[in-house]
Formats: C-alpha cells, sequence, structure tokens
C-alpha cells in the first residue's frame, strides 16, 4: 500500500499549481475590459469579438490550419513507413544513416533545422509560401510520427501478420486488412501530434515563411514582441480551451474503453468453458 | 455359432509400398547463420495422418513447422507437398494452413470474421462462405459466440475458434503449434480427444508440435522424437514407448530405469554384467548385435518391475536391495530400491490396498525382478 | 521490390530535406558575405562544370569562423547559452523529479488522470505558454501587483527581460518533458525491491537513495537530454522574456539573419552550435538505443 507523505502531497500540488496558474491567469486576463491586460477593470468579452473582426489574424489562422492538415497527413505517412523500417527492415545499407536522421530533428534545435531548410529552398529556387512550411513542416513531424507508431510496433504480435498469411493475404493484405486496423490508435495518436507541432511552430515556419504565408504563431510572436495584448490573451483561451477539450475527450474515451476491455474479458472468463 | 468381433483396419500407410507420402523432406537443411537447426532430415509423412513432433525447446520442431508453413525456407535439401517442390510457394499460396500457438486471433475482428479470412481470400460467393463458416461454428461448438470478438470469449473457446479458422479452407495439411499449451490438465485431456475426433472426420493430416509427451502419445498416430535438428526415432506411440531405439528415446518419454553394463550375447539372449556381486541381467535382442563385453544400456519401464518380499523363481532377472523411498501417487506407488551396488532400481505399482495395509515400508528388504522380455538392450 | 520503396521513400526525404541543408549550412559558412541576393559568395555553379566547381574551392574560406572568435559577442554567447541550458535542467530535474514521483505514489485510479495533467500543457501552444509569463512576471505583472499590495516590496522588481525569466520560462515550457520520462522509468519500478530493502534495514531516505534513484537513472538521463539539447539553441523564450541582457545562441543566429542579413555569420554560428551538440545528441541516441535494445 503505498503512502502520499506529506512531502509528496505538496510536491504533487505546488507543481500542478506552477503548471496550471499561468494559463488560468492568462484565461482570466482575457475577459479584462482593459486594454492594459493587467490592471483588472471588470469583466468584459470585447477582446474576442475584436478578435474576431481581425482579418490579419483570421487569415494568419486559415493558413495555419491549412498547412497542419497537409504536413501532418503527409508526416503521419512518411512517419508510418519510417517506422516500419526501422523496426521491420533489419540491416540494410546505411542503417545507421537513417535512424540517425530520425531520431535527430526531435532533439536538435529548431534555429537550425529552420535556417537549413530556408537556405535549400533558396539553393533551389523554391518560393517560399504554404508549400515550403508544408514541406518543412513534414520534415520534422515525420520523426515524432515514426517515433510513436515505432513505439506501438514493437509490441505487435506479428504471428497475427503470419495468421493472415497463412490464411492467403498477400503482405500488402496483411498490413491493410490486419496491421494498420490494429495500430491506427498509435498513427492517429502520431497525426494528431504532427498537427499540434505543425499548429503551434514559431520558429521554422519564420524561416521557410513567405510575405504571403503568414502563419498564426508568427503573428502572435510579432505582437507580443512588443508587449502583452489583450486580444491574444483571448486567442490564447481559444486555443487552451480547444485542446483542452480535446485532452480530456481523448483521455475519458481512452479510460471508457479500457474499463469495458477488461470487463469483457472478466466476464469470459467467468462464463469460462 | 462364435462371433468374430469386427477388427477396425490398421491405419499403417508408412508400411504400404503402394501408399504416395503426402509430405516429403529431402535431406533439407536449415542453418541460422552458424547455428544448425536441422540436421540432413529425410522423413515422409502420410495422408490422413496425425504427426507428432516432439522434443525438448530448441530441437527443431518448430523450425520445421514454420518450414511447411513457408514463413522458413530451407537452407539446403528440398521439400515436397503432393509431389510438388513447395520452396517457390509463399504461405499464402499453400494449401496449409496453421494453428498458431498464441491463436493470433485477430483482435478487430468477431469470431464469424476471423472464421471467414481465409475464405475471403478465396474470393468465393458469399453464400458459400456463410455456409462453411456456420459448419465451422457447429463443428467446435462456438455458434453463440459468433458475433463476439476474441477478448469477449474464454481461453478455450479462443483455442477453438483458431482451430475453426485454419479448418475453413480445408487445408491438405494442418499445423498445429503447441495448441493446448495454455489449457488446464482437465480441459486439455477433452481437447486432445476433440482434435483427434475433427481430425478424423475432417480427413486432415495434422502435423502437431509439442513438448508435452503425454498429448503425443495420446492424439498421434506417429510420433517423431527430436533432438538437436535430428529425428531420433520416428514411430508409433507403442513402439516408440515399448522399443525406444536410444537411450534418449527411452528416458524422454515415461519413466524408466536405465541400467549401465558389459553385453555378452548368446545365440537367443543377452547377458548383461551390470553390478559386482550381482548375477547378470537377461536379456532379449532382435536386430542389435553386440560385441562380447562391449558397453549396453538396458531399459526398463517401472511398472514392469515387480516388487516382492520373496525371492521370485519364475524369472532369472530376480535382485535384493532395499527400500530408499516411496513415492506416493494416489493410484500408483513408485518404489525406489537401493542396490548392494548403488543403483537405485525404480518399480511401480497399483496401488489395489489401501496405504496402511500394504506389505513394504522404508528401509525393507525386497527383491526386484523382472521378465527377460520386459526391457530394451540399446548401444547408446 | 516493396522493400525498397519501403526504404528509399522516407530516406530519399530525409536526405534531400534534412542532411542536404545542413551541407548547405555548412557550405555557406564557408563563404563570404556580399551585398546580394542571395547575400553570399562564392555561389555553387554547377553549370560551370568541373572549372565552376574548383573556383568554388578557391572561394571558400574560413574568415568567417576567424570572425566569430575575434568578436567577443559570439564566445560569449555560447557559454551563456551552454551556462543557461545547464542550470536550466539542473532546476527542471530538482522540480520535475518530485512531481514525478508523487505521481507514483497515488492511489493508481488516479495516475492516467494526473498523466492527463501533465501532457495537457505539452499539447498546449508553447508560444502561449512563454507569453503568459510575460503578463506575469512584467513590471505591472501578477507578481509585482500582488507584491506592492502585500506591501512586501515599495518598487516593482524587475523580472522580465532577466536570465532570471528565461530561467523560469524554460522550466515551466520543458517540465512536461523531463516529468514524462522519469515517470515512465518510476512508474516500472517493481514494488517488491522497494519491500526488499526496507526487509533488509533500510530507512524510507536510504531506500530512494540506495534503489529508486538508481533505477530511475535512464528516465533522468532521458529527461535531461530533452531539456537540455533544445534549450542551448532555444530562440524563443530569451527573445519574449529574456531582453537584451540575457545572451542565448539562438537569438544570436536569428538576429544575424533576420536582422544582419548576414547569412554565411549566421549559418557558421549554427555549424559551431551543431558541433556543440553533436556529442549529447550521439549519447541521447545511445541511450535511447539502448533504452530500446532492453525493453525489446
Amino acid at each position: 500500500m503505498r503512502r502520499l507523505s506529506w512531502f509528496n502531497a505538496t510536491s504533487l500540488s505546488l507543481g500542478f499549481a506552477f503548471l496550471y496558474l499561468p494559463m488560468i491567469i492568462l484565461i482570466i486576463y482575457s475577459f479584462n475590459a482593459s486594454k492594459l491586460v493587467t490592471v483588472w477593470a471588470g469583466f468584459s468579452t470585447k477582446w474576442y469579438g475584436e478578435l474576431f473582426r481581425n482579418e490579419a489574424f483570421l487569415d494568419a489562422a486559415w493558413v495555419t490550419i491549412r498547412v497542419a492538415v497537409m504536413s501532418s497527413t503527409l508526416a503521419t505517412i512518411l512517419g508510418t513507413m519510417a517506422a516500419y523500417v526501422l523496426v521491420r527492415a533489419g540491416q540494410f545499407y546505411g542503417r545507421t544513416l537513417f535512424s540517425g536522421m530520425i531520431y535527430a530533428p526531435l532533439v536538435m534545435p529548431e534555429v537550425i533545422t529552420g535556417l537549413s531548410l530556408l537556405l535549400l529552398f533558396i539553393g533551389i529556387g523554391l518560393d517560399r509560401g504554404v508549400v515550403t512550411i508544408v514541406l518543412a513542416h513534414t520534415t520534422f513531424s515525420m520523426c515524432y510520427v515514426s517515433v510513436v507508431v515505432s513505439s506501438r510496433l514493437v509490441t505487435f504480435d506479428r504471428s497475427l501478420e503470419e495468421a493472415a498469411q497463412d490464411l492467403g493475404c498477400t503482405p500488402m493484405e496483411s498490413f491493410r486488412l490486419v496491421t494498420l486496423p490494429i495500430i491506427a490508435p498509435a498513427v492517429l495518436s502520431g497525426w494528431l501530434l504532427a498537427f499540434t507541432l505543425s499548429l503551434d511552430d514559431l520558429v521554422i515556419a519564420s524561416f521557410a515563411s513567405g510575405p504571403s504565408s503568414t502563419t498564426l504563431p508568427i503573428k502572435i510572436y510579432s505582437a507580443v514582441r512588443l508587449g502583452v495584448s489583450p486580444e491574444i490573451n483571448a486567442l490564447s483561451t481559444i486555443m487552451i480551451g480547444i485542446v483542452t477539450v480535446g485532452v480530456v475527450t481523448a483521455s475519458i474515451m481512452t479510460k471508457r474503453a479500457a474499463v469495458k476491455q477488461m470487463r469483457d474479458e472478466q466476464a469470459a472468463e467467468r462464463a469460462g468453458e | 455359432m462364435a462371433q468374430v468381433a469386427a477388427q477396425k483396419p490398421v491405419f499403417a500407410p508408412w508400411d504400404d509400398p503402394k501408399q504416395a507420402p503426402l509430405i516429403q523432406f529431402k535431406n533439407v537443411i536449415k542453418r541460422f547463420g552458424d547455428f544448425v537447426a536441422i540436421d540432413d532430415m529425410t522423413i515422409d509423412i502420410y495422408e490422413r495422418e496425425f504427426f507428432a513432433l516432439l522434443g525438448p525447446s530448441g530441437c527443431g520442431k518448430t523450425t520445421m513447422m514454420r518450414m511447411l508453413a513457408g514463413f522458413e525456407r530451407p537452407t539446403e535439401g528440398q521439400i515436397l507437398l503432393g509431389g510438388q517442390d513447395i520452396d517457390a510457394i509463399p504461405p499464402n499460396k499453400r494449401s496449409v494452413n496453421m494453428m498458431f500457438q498464441s491463436y493470433a486471433l485477430f483482435p478487430h475482428l468477431s469470431v464469424w470474421e476471423n472464421i471467414a479470412f481465409g475464405l475471403k481470400r478465396q474470393k468465393l460467393p458469399k453464400e458459400q462462405i456463410d455456409e462453411r463458416v456456420n459448419e465451422m461454428l457447429r463443428l467446435t461448438r462456438l455458434s453463440k459466440f459468433a458475433k463476439r470478438k476474441p477478448h469477449q470469449i474464454s481461453g478455450g473457446q479462443r483455442q477453438r475458434v483458431a482451430l475453426a479458422r485454419s479448418l475453413a479452407r480445408a487445408p491438405k495439411l494442418l499445423l498445429l503449434d503447441e495448441p493446448l499449451g495454455a489449457l488446464d490438465k482437465k480441459l486439455r485431456q477433452e481437447t486432445q480427444f476433440e482434435l483427434m475426433d475433427i481430425q478424423e472426420k475432417t480427413g486432415t493430416t495434422f502435423v502437431i508440435v509439442t513438448h508435452d509427451q503425454e498429448e503425443a502419445m495420446t492424439v498421434a498416430s506417429r510420433v517423431a522424437v527430436m533432438d538437436e535438428g535430428v529425428m531420433v526415432q520416428v514411430d508409433t506411440p507403442a513402439k516408440i514407448y515399448e522399443a525406444p531405439n536410444s537411450v534418449y528415446v527411452a528416458d524422454f518419454i515415461g519413466d524408466v530405469n536405465i541400467i549401465e553394463g558389459r553385453a555378452n550375447q548368446t545365440s537367443d539372449q543377452i547377458n548383461i554384467a551390470w553390478a559386482e556381486g550381482q548375477p547378470s541381467i537377461v536379456g532379449t535382442s532382435t536386430e542389435t548385435t553386440f560385441a562380447p563385453d562391449e558397453k549396453i544400456y538396458f531399459a526398463i519401464r517401472p511398472e514392469k518391475v515387480s516388487i516382492s518380499a520373496e525371492k521370485p523363481e519364475d524369472t532369472p532377472n530376480a535382485f535384493q536391495g532395499t527400500i530408499l523411498d516411496i513415492a506416493y501417487l494416489g493410484n500408483i506407488s513408485t518404489y525406489y530400491v537401493r542396490m548392494p551396488s548403488g543403483q537405485t532400481i525404480k518399480a511401480q505399482t497399483a496401488n489395489t490396498r489401501r496405504l496402511s495395509r500394504r506389505n513394504f515400508t522404508w528401509e525393507d528388504k525386497v527383491w526386484v525382478s523382472f521378465t527377460t522380455t520386459a526391457g530394451v538392450c540399446l548401444k547408446e | 521490390m516493396r522493400r525498397f520503396i519501403l526504404i528509399s521513400v522516407p530516406y530519399a526525404w530525409l536526405l534531400a530535406l534534412f542532411l542536404i541543408p545542413f551541407a548547405i549550412v555548412i557550405k555557406i559558412s564557408l563563404s563570404d558575405t556580399v551585398i546580394a541576393i542571395p547575400p553570399y559568395a562564392p555561389t555553387l555553379d554547377l553549370a560551370g562544370g568541373w572549372a565552376g566547381i574548383v573556383e568554388f574551392f578557391q572561394g571558400v574560406d574560413f574568415e568567417t569562423f576567424e570572425f566569430l572568435t575575434s568578436d567577443d559577442l559570439y564566445w560569449k554567447a555560447y557559454l551563456s547559452s551552454l551556462k543557461i541550458a545547464v542550470i536550466a535542467t539542473a532546476i527542471t530535474l530538482a522540480v520535475g523529479y518530485p512531481i514525478a514521483y508523487g505521481m507514483t505514489r497515488v492511489a493508481p485510479e488516479w495516475r492516467p488522470t494526473l498523466l492527463m495533467l501533465v501532457i495537457l500543457p505539452f499539447w498546449t501552444s508553447f508560444l502561449i505558454r512563454v507569453y503568459a509569463w510575460m503578463g506575469i512576471l512584467g513590471q505591472d505583472g501578477l507578481i509585482n501587483q500582488a507584491l506592492l499590495w502585500l506591501g512586501v516590496i515599495d518598487q516593482p522588481l524587475t523580472i522580465l527581460n532577466t536570465p532570471t525569466a528565461v530561467y523560469i520560462g524554460i522550466v515551466y515550457t520543458y517540465l512536461p518533458f523531463m516529468i514524462l520520462p522519469i515517470y515512465s522509468a518510476l512508474e516500472k519500478l517493481d514494488d517488491s525491491l522497494l519491500e526488499a530493502a526496507e526487509d533488509l534495514g533500510c530507512s524510507r531516505f536510504t531506500t530512494f537513495w540506495l534503489v529508486t534513484w538508481p533505477l530511475s537513472r535512464n528516465g533522468i538521463i532521458a529527461g535531461s537530454f530533452l531539456v537540455f539539447i533544445p534549450t542551448l539553441g532555444e530562440f524563443v523564450i530569451p527573445s519574449l522574456l529574456g531582453g537584451s541582457k540575457t545572451l542565448m545562441i539562438g537569438k544570436v543566429l536569428w538576429e544575424e539573419f533576420f536582422s544582419n542579413r548576414d547569412w554565411p555569420v549566421a549559418s557558421a554560428v549554427a555549424v559551431i552550435l551543431l558541433l556543440i551538440l553533436i556529442i549529447p545528441i550521439i549519447l541521447f541516441q545511445r541511450n535511447e538505443q539502448k533504452q530500446r535494445e532492453a525493453e525489446g
């Protein structure tokens, strides 16, 4: 029986307070009627209205969403292929380089990746715009996807694929009919991860974007460099809200599914032979 | 009028020169790097056999099975199925199906869809698939569970789904990889008879891999005892038990006394000098000839060793010793009798009388005896 | 054939969009700055054939690198970044470990919820979370307001635009990266090991020090790398929270590129940063490899 000492209880409470208070404060300030963000002047939702009237922000948001959808889908396909290579392909010429390239972007400072990609685009004469941002985001996102999918593949029961082939599937069919449906949750989390990374990226987008393709993070950054802004608070609250709803829903759904699975298994064993 | 009891025809295609084997291994060698998993194997398996590959972990039985299924390819040699070399045929195109040790049921499909899976790959018309799946469900008594998913049924039921799924395509050959390992003892025994029943009914050739010798002896028409990539002996269960060809096989199956000695062969018997001060063991031998004084192993099963207080007069093989230990197993007792020369001989008797009323107890001086034909003389 | 496609598609992508760009960075770091578009010379003119390549190699020099060593700014920035990264990683470890440990001590039914609470900030925009601190640490930010109101101070403290703000920002944003690997390592710890230690005479503290701490080492190492390596080249946090007083190499690189339009210098800064990072990156990958093999 594990005991929760006062030390642990305190560190947990302080820790989570530390993690959440800044965001809660942000949310509270977004309803501050005063333009001086930190001086409370009464409750108001006018900044949300201002936000939705701001064309520049809305355009940037649209660009950002388009880029995120395209890059995360592409990254998921490439990342899943890469995961397969890492887990299943065994030895091949240049394998060390391959795994190095897959894991390096996870820890590489974004300024380096961003700079290098921009220099590439200029070198081959590619105009910077939505396409270049998508290419850039796909490249670093696919590494995250491959980490998520490969850790699922490692624990995947290969006898399921053998059984599928034994029953008449070609290797492609066994992937499509058996492997993919079963690893689908991991692939989906990979997609979501890539989506979030793309949505949130500032540094690489700054290097890879052009004048007509400003993303939301770039807009936010240029706004806040000058100081706090109430519209940004409103925007932040909306984004925090969306993420919270998403994460909490996903959590509840996973928990429910796991509980149901366990109950089913227990019932089956009890009913027995 | 005397009635002649109807005799079931003895199933022994391996003895029939007119029968063509279904499976042929011809000098098959399988290497994994430096490790030789299968060492020059040549064996014929016939249709409708229930053939068991028996041996400890690492003996190569699973490798043999995977080569038949198509998941491994022989390094050298040929494997023929129905006269055809199957090396180039991928697993999905062979008329061989496998029942996996872990069952490998598709967790995202229902029992029905699992069984129908192989049939759908054959692109059969829907009515035919439905009919066949229902047939399989009836055969394995799973009709009630058709809509359930694998995690919603018990372990024994999952095993039956795996069996139904592997039989659905009516393969010529069914491979079973330790199919009963996950079941508890009682369930295992019931399922063994079910398997034999289904095999006979469907007329499919079964090749089963197991490390459980009781299982092999129960279900198989022939058992291949394997060790380190080689088939040490291939015979019916009776012959394997009563006439093992080596100490390894004698020891692997059931309980046995192995007595080492020096041979002295005459025209009709073999005298074995096995202990100082004791008369020779008298045994019989058929094909093997032993040179004078050659090392010989005498294998005799404990149930064939009688134990008595007085010296029995009906056999030359009678030796006196002291009871070292008694293992009481409910239906039988095994007596460990220590000989003056140091060896321990196991004698087994059924407990026809209750524990307190038996003749022997620890430290008693007793005579162990056996007939001259009860044991087997082996060279190694 | 299938296998070939499976391997070559992602491989080719990574070569083209990851490796080759690095080669270009190196190449440009060896070029000179010119007022032109693009603002560097010589450019590699492949159309010029072999002569063009030779001319290119004649034109490159280490002038940019020499420049980096001559101006104090650069090596000071590297050093400052190293110092900040090391200290920030240590603080994050000190803050994150007790949280991860506490999470393993609560009743099992609460753990998924706590895990979700740790992951939620991770999914929230990095930029927004850093921005949040601007409103708290500023002259009229929440902290100053509170302290003034309580009468603890009479003049607002300058926290924003100092290294302290940067430390707070780094610890705040990278905390989930430290907590998750440590939690995962601690979670795998077998309770019976701790009971055995106590059975053999350890106090609760000694049990922790001799059993729990060493066995959570993998998590500590992974978490530390996940914080240290990106922090070294961090840009957003020093830019928004650090002001001009905080010198970090990521900011220097950005300014060289966007403000000074000096691409060769920016590239040279990147090359040296990469060289500094190569050893930690390789160590990190080795550690991950070992972990994977141990589990798999």
